[in-house]
């Protein structure tokens, strides 16, 4: 008897647990990034001859939470039809029973990468007031990412930005209430409601380092809009000082930190960075959430101010401040002006001789 | 504020202030008052023209070029009927503030609505 070795039982391992995308017209071309939940791959629609994204569940179990969560996700991101949130192609089941859905591929670099090769703040922050604009459309029909952090943001080749992976997205009661309904083809899987699948008080979901005080606490049923504020707020401090707002590796610990211990200040970090971009980021982190932007749209609001040198909502400046931010705005007027008084002063001494 | 306000205003503070500095200037000092009003309002028309002109069109190079060349012509046209042949004292103030103005008046300023039928 002969016996295999551990090269080729992994290599057997691996070629069972890829999807079979025989009876789809997708064509698995490799594998991108791999969750919990599910496997990115790139693939290629073979009607349309164009690249796609596949993110397909780990899991052939049709009627767990899992497949429905995935559906549910691809649900909810295709109704948001924004320039700014990836788009959802397509839904479906493989052979084998695992869920799968197709998106736009996306060429581009991540946001954290962005950040690494970026050094200009303003450039940082037209990306973000744009990742703020995509989240305040998703706040608008109902939905609450619950996970925005750099590593889901995708910069793409053109300087579009994508927002993505609403695998964790929470529906306000308002737009759950849509009962739309989906019943995937060749399984029993119908997704007739978002309720079942909601998370359970005291369930901490989505990446620590990033998630507002109120989240790492577990408290899901109090979750809202603002919550995502507070991210975008982390999102904006990592863009500002290129490092997380808190270096802990556990939802626990971050619970603890985002509750209880301050946050370094970005100023400290990096003393480039504006008081009033400072102040921007420390509001929408504020640990009540009330004192948080009530939306992001007034948040992406501020961002614009801080963009157009105008004065944010944020930050109250005294005098010297203003005239400082306003000579910085109208900088050539006021050289002209200063070379205008330069030659008058010349002229003025020279016919005193 | 419209743009041929702003180059009014401008032209204005720049012509009057430009019109007292003569003061430093002990042969022209007792012309002070007429030198005054006739720069106050040498800059008012370079800045009524600047002004329109940058509602018209929308380019900061062509708006500077085009206030330096009003700023200097009036300039000129002020230096030739002016006693003592203060040519080069009078052109370069003048050609500066038209610059300024056709400056500030297409960097600010509201531009017109544009009407769609």
């Amino acid at each position: 008897m002969r016996w295999l070795s551990d090269n080729t039982i992994e290599h057997l391992r691996s070629i069972t647990d890829d999807p079979d995308f025989s009876a789809t017209k997708y064509k698995v071309v490799k594998e991108i990034a791999r969750g919990g939940m599910g496997t990115v791959y790139l693939a290629e629609d073979i009607e349309l001859g164009r690249q796609i994204a596949i993110k397909v569940l780990n899991t052939p179990e049709l009627d767990s939470g899992l497949a429905r969560r995935m559906v549910r996700e691809a649900k909810i991101i295709a109704r948001l039809e924004h320039p700014g949130i990836v788009p959802v192609h397509d839904v479906g089941t493989l052979p084998d029973g695992r869920v799968f859905y197709a998106m736009k591929f996306v060429r581009g670099s991540r946001l954290d990468e962005y950040a690494a090769q970026v050094d200009s703040i303003k450039d940082r922050l037209r990306k973000f007031q744009a990742v703020c604009d995509a989240v305040a459309f998703a706040h608008a029909h109902g939905v609450v990412h619950r996970d925005l952090k750099p590593q889901n943001i995708m910069i793409g080749s053109f300087g579009e930005v994508l927002v993505l992976d609403w695998g964790v997205a929470k529906l306000l009661p308002a737009a759950s209430s849509e009962a739309d309904t989906l019943i995937l083809p060749g399984t029993n899987c119908d997704v007739r409601t978002d309720k079942p699948i909601d998370t359970a008080h005291g369930t901490v979901i989505g990446t620590p380092r990033y998630m507002s005080p109120e989240q790492s606490l577990g408290e899901v049923e109090q979750l809202d809009e603002r919550s995502d504020i507070y991210s975008l707020g982390a999102v904006l401090y990592f863009l500002l000082t290129r490092q997380a707002p808190i270096e802990r590796k556990t939802a626990g610990a971050t619970g603890q930190s985002a509750t209880t211990v301050s946050i370094q200040r970005p100023r400290e970090l990096n003393s480039k960075i504006s008081k009033a971009a400072e102040a921007i980021c420390l509001k929408a982190m504020a640990r009540s959430a009330a004192d948080r932007y009530p939306s992001a749209v007034e948040m992406s609001a501020d961002i614009g101010r801080l963009l157009d040198a105008e004065p944010v909502s944020a930050y109250r400046e005294n005098t010297v401040e203003r005239i400082g931010r306003w000579l910085g705005k109208n900088r050539f007027l006021v050289l002209l002006v200063l070379a205008y008084l330069l030659m008058r002063i010349f002229f003025i001494l020279t016919a005193k001789r | 504020m419209s743009k041929p306000l702003i180059g009014i205003l401008l032209g204005a503070v720049l012509g009057a202030f430009d019109g007292l500095t003569a003061w430093f200037t002990p042969a022209v000092r007792d012309q002070l008052a007429g030198i005054v009003v006739s720069s106050t309002f040498k800059g008012i028309i370079a800045g009524i023209a600047i002004g329109f002109f940058a509602r018209k069109f929308h380019s900061l190079p062509i708006g500077i070029l085009f206030g330096l060349a009003v700023g200097a012509f009036l300039a000129y046209l002020t230096a030739r009927f002016a006693v003592g042949g203060y040519y080069f004292e009078i052109m370069l103030p003048g050609s500066m503030v038209g610059l300024i103005v056709g400056f500030a008046t297409q960097k600010y300023g509201k531009a017109p609505a544009v009407a769609h039928g």
